[in-house]
């Protein structure tokens, strides 16, 4: 049974993939260095003991069954799990260097940095220029309001949404498309011009025409951005990522370049997981 | 008879018995206003509107309760609805979710069904008396806005509770402090909700009669207040005082103070329906 999944699916994968490796064989330096981390809802343990160096300017993706903890560790990444009670996190994160969970990181700073897209698409109920510019305002980085149209429009053509929306910035931000609302928020992102961007399955509600966009625009960002992806998808990790990551159970079980990781992985968890006999 | 059949007349039954108690609700309520109207209706008159008290019914007037009443809520308003949103937002947002925040979230909710003459005492003792400010406009209203402060702060927290933790996360992931999420984004959207609660509270508040009579409002003024030490009196005090009286033509009195209170209470409710529908979009 199982044989003739992989038999169909796998080939197709990796000729994908192997277009990735070309790239991914260069050693690059790490952005997100994160030693021993576990992370505790309660007395629930949701992430035991990952260590895992993510590469600058290039996508990792991380995959896995859900309830695996991949989002959970995302979300450590710029801290969003602090706003949650009842939450504990033990271990180190450095992004350059430094220490995220240290005394001296205030969290908002950290955010400005570290910025993050969504499953769901979650717009401000305003215009779709006050949701680019909101980011730039409350973090004072437009000077005047020239500079800060500037910078909405840099931030929309940078998410390839301006020509969509060029006539129509005052419109509500609820009136677009899901394809369209998404790429705003990774606008809105973009616009505080963070170093690493942080994507929890930012197409999983979108139509193949819409994840084609996204897809096409992660590859785009990583020029600039390091970006990690979290997708259930897995010929979409395939596709866009450089490396991949395999969460089972809260544990790193693996973390590749992503032409092996879906060609020749080592665990038997993770090659069980890619061929689909599981998840 | 069989299942099906039986199931088919106490669906019957239930539809009856459902249109009955609406019906009796909406007949008790057309009966009382058909009544009032009757009654007041032709009391009503530009007149009636601007004159104060007088001992002769044909020439006694509303105005001094009237405008007692709009000085009392504008101000109790202006107590009640800063303090009472400052405090959903320290609850909502600030408070935690402990078992010190569900003790004081009970408490509130109890304290919105004690009865309003317990407010009077309250603010006998403490406006009147110990804070001195004697039977004036300010300690009633003040007395006023701890009776609607429960309310208010009920409504805005439940209409903060409300907005969507996406739309936080959002806001978060911008850089944005937990203030300036609440300001920019939380309050917003949860301003709609917040302002039916406040209108709400405002005008269950506006038919009070109890905890102003209980702090020394005066039934009788033949003068409008001219600030907030001024003494007064207002529309169900006025309605009360007449409703008391023994003539008949003091009756109708009492009836067109209620169409006015009415009146009132529906331009109330109007404008925060429209204030509702302004920020809804």
């Amino acid at each position: 049974m199982t044989t003739v999944d992989s038999d169909t699916a796998i080939p197709s994968l990796a000729g994908v993939a192997s277009l990735v490796s070309e790239r991914g064989t260069v050693e690059t330096p790490t952005k997100v260095d994160v030693r021993g981390l576990s992370f505790y809802y309660g007395d629930m343990r949701a992430l035991e003991d990952v260590s895992i160096q993510i590469p600058e300017k290039q996508v990792t993706a991380f995959i896995g069954p859900s309830g695996c903890g991949k989002s959970t560790f995302l979300r450590t990444l710029n801290r969003m799990n602090d706003i949650i009670p009842g939450v504990r996190v033990t271990g180190t994160v450095l992004i350059d260097g430094k220490d995220i969970y240290g005394a001296s990181t205030d969290p908002v700073t950290l955010r400005q940095h570290v910025g993050m897209v969504f499953q769901k698409s979650n717009p401000f109920p305003k215009s779709i220029f006050e949701n680019v510019a909101y980011g730039l305002r409350i973090n004072g980085l437009a000077a005047s309001k020239t500079e800060l149209a500037d910078r909405v429009e840099t931030s929309l053509r940078a998410a390839a949404l301006w020509d969509e929306v060029k006539d129509r910035l005052s419109a509500s931000a609820l009136a677009l498309s899901g394809g369209q609302q998404q790429r705003l928020c990774i606008a809105r992102a973009l616009a505080v011009e963070p170093e690493v961007l942080l994507m929890d399955e930012p197409a999983s509600a979108l139509d193949p025409i819409a994840t084609q966009h996204i897809e096409e625009l992660v590859f785009q960002l990583k020029t600039n951005y390091t970006i990690v992806i979290v997708t259930h998808n897995m010929q979409q990790a395939a596709r866009v990522s450089d490396r991949t990551a395999f969460f089972w159970l809260g544990k790193l079980i693996e973390f590749d370049l992503t032409s092996r990781m879906f060609t020749a992985p080592t665990a038997k968890l993770t090659e069980d997981y890619v061929t689909g006999r599981f998840g | 008879m069989t299942r099906r059949q039986r199931n088919h007349w106490l669906d019957l039954a239930l539809h009856g018995a459902g249109l009955g108690a609406t019906l009796l609700g909406l007949g008790v309520l057309a009966a009382l206003l058909f009544d009032i109207f009757s009654d007041g209706f032709g009391r009503i008159s530009w007149d009636f509107l601007t004159s104060f008290p007088s001992r002769r019914a044909e020439n006694a007037g509303i105005y001094a309760a009237l405008l007692g009443t709009l000085w009392v809520i504008t101000l109790t308003a202006m107590l009640a609805v800063p303090v009472g949103i400052g405090a959903a937002i320290y609850l909502e947002e600030y408070g935690g979710r402990g078992r010190w925040s569900r003790i004081v979230e009970i408490n509130i909710a109890n304290l919105a069904g004690v009865p309003s003459v317990i407010y009077g005492l309250l603010g006998l003792g403490l406006f009147v008396r110990t804070l001195a400010l004697g039977r004036s406009v300010i300690a009633g209203a003040a007395t006023l806005a701890l009776l609607a402060l429960p309310v208010v702060i009920l409504s805005s927290r439940e209409a903060l509770r409300a907005v969507s933790p996406a739309l936080r996360e959002a806001s978060y992931a911008l850089g944005a402090t937990k203030w300036q999420t609440i300001w920019h984004q939380v309050l917003p959207v949860a301003l709609p909700g917040i302002l039916t609660g406040m209108i709400l509270a405002l005008s269950r508040t506006m038919g009070e009669t109890a905890p102003l009579i209980t702090i020394g409002a005066l039934t009788y003024v033949p003068f409008a207040p001219d600030g907030i030490w001024s003494p007064f009196t207002v529309l169900p005090i006025q309605v009360f005082n007449w409703v008391s009286r023994p003539q008949e033509a003091f009756l109708a009195n009492a009836a067109a103070g209620i169409i006015v209170l009415l009146a009132l209470l529906l331009v109330m409710n109007g404008f925060a329906a429209w204030l509702r529908d302004r920020y809804q979009h």
